[in-house]
């Protein structure tokens, strides 16, 4: 558990620290206290990763191929499904 | 960065003439998006499906009323995010609008996990086991707060377009989004800890 005051006051910023959104200011006040606060590193790198992993597993988004024929058919598109 | 289709990729005219060979051509380009975020808040395949379906249905019913004013891609989102939040009312009445204000949005999450699991190998991070955690920790998030991650990190719209399409404003996205990666991250901490020792 965190318990320090300022890694509490920090933690809204990590999202936007891992997007790059972070001022410049409070980037810097947060990469100075990551590196002397062992489980707020601990944190952001598990965020980090956490991030990462929905990300490469997402994969290319594929609709069933009996789904995408219901669909079509719906739709009333089907003399369009050879696309 | 948005994954946007270029917008010239199709003719806004055709589209609100009823062409429906332009139709079809966005059907095809969009269905793929629509029905990953389907998948992803709804938990029944054929709810996925009846919103993916009534999506086009009212997309191709409206466009008419489409004014260009946001991208098409963030106009869909819309619509389908609106689908799948009737789909999960009519389960759980109790389902708050995604613009509605939270009632903890304020307070700040603590992250209680702190065990590294970054050093796992990533065969067993991403293990079926693993990627099925990882969807049931998704689905465990509340509805509000899923969306956003969805919209955000799995299909790669802005912070500015998932606020279009959530009607909400961009200091709301990226405090839901705080939130939701923060409540993985615990999630993820608590499961991969115990592999860890295991």
């Amino acid at each position: 558990m965190i318990h320090q005051e300022n890694c509490r006051y920090l933690l809204d910023s990590l999202s936007d620290y891992i997007d790059g959104t972070l001022g410049d200011e409070l980037c810097t006040e947060l990469e100075r206290h990551l590196s002397d606060c062992e489980n707020c590193q601990v944190v952001i790198d598990t965020l980090k990763k956490t991030i990462y992993l929905y990300k490469v597993t997402a994969g290319s988004p594929e609709v069933p191929e009996d789904v995408r024929q219901r669909l079509y058919h719906r739709l009333d598109l089907d003399e369009f499904l050879s696309m | 960065m948005s994954k946007e289709i270029p917008p010239k990729l199709f003719s806004l005219e055709a589209l609100r003439k009823g062409d429906r060979s332009e139709f079809a051509r966005l059907v095809e380009t969009y269905s793929p998006m629509i029905y990953r975020l389907g998948l992803k808040m709804l938990d029944n395949t054929q709810d996925v499906e009846d919103m993916l379906q009534e999506t086009f249905i009212k997309t191709f019913r409206h466009l008419s009323d489409f004014d260009g004013r946001s991208s098409l891609s963030t106009w869909l989102y819309r619509i389908a995010t609106n689908e799948a939040l009737m789909t999960l009312r009519r389960k759980r009445p109790d389902t708050i609008s995604f613009d509605e204000p939270l009632a903890d949005e304020a307070e700040p999450q603590e992250p209680l996990q702190i065990v590294d699991w970054c050093c796992m190998p990533e065969e067993e991070l991403m293990s079926a086991e693993g990627r099925a955690y990882l969807d049931k920790a998704v689905a465990s998030l509340p509805a509000s707060l899923r969306v956003v991650f969805l919209l955000r990190d799995i299909e790669g719209l802005s912070t500015r377009e998932s606020a279009e399409v959530l009607n909400l404003s961009e200091m709301a996205v990226k405090t839901r989004l705080s939130r939701a990666r923060l409540q993985l991250r615990e999630t993820l901490s608590t499961y991969y800890g115990e592999q860890q020792l295991g």
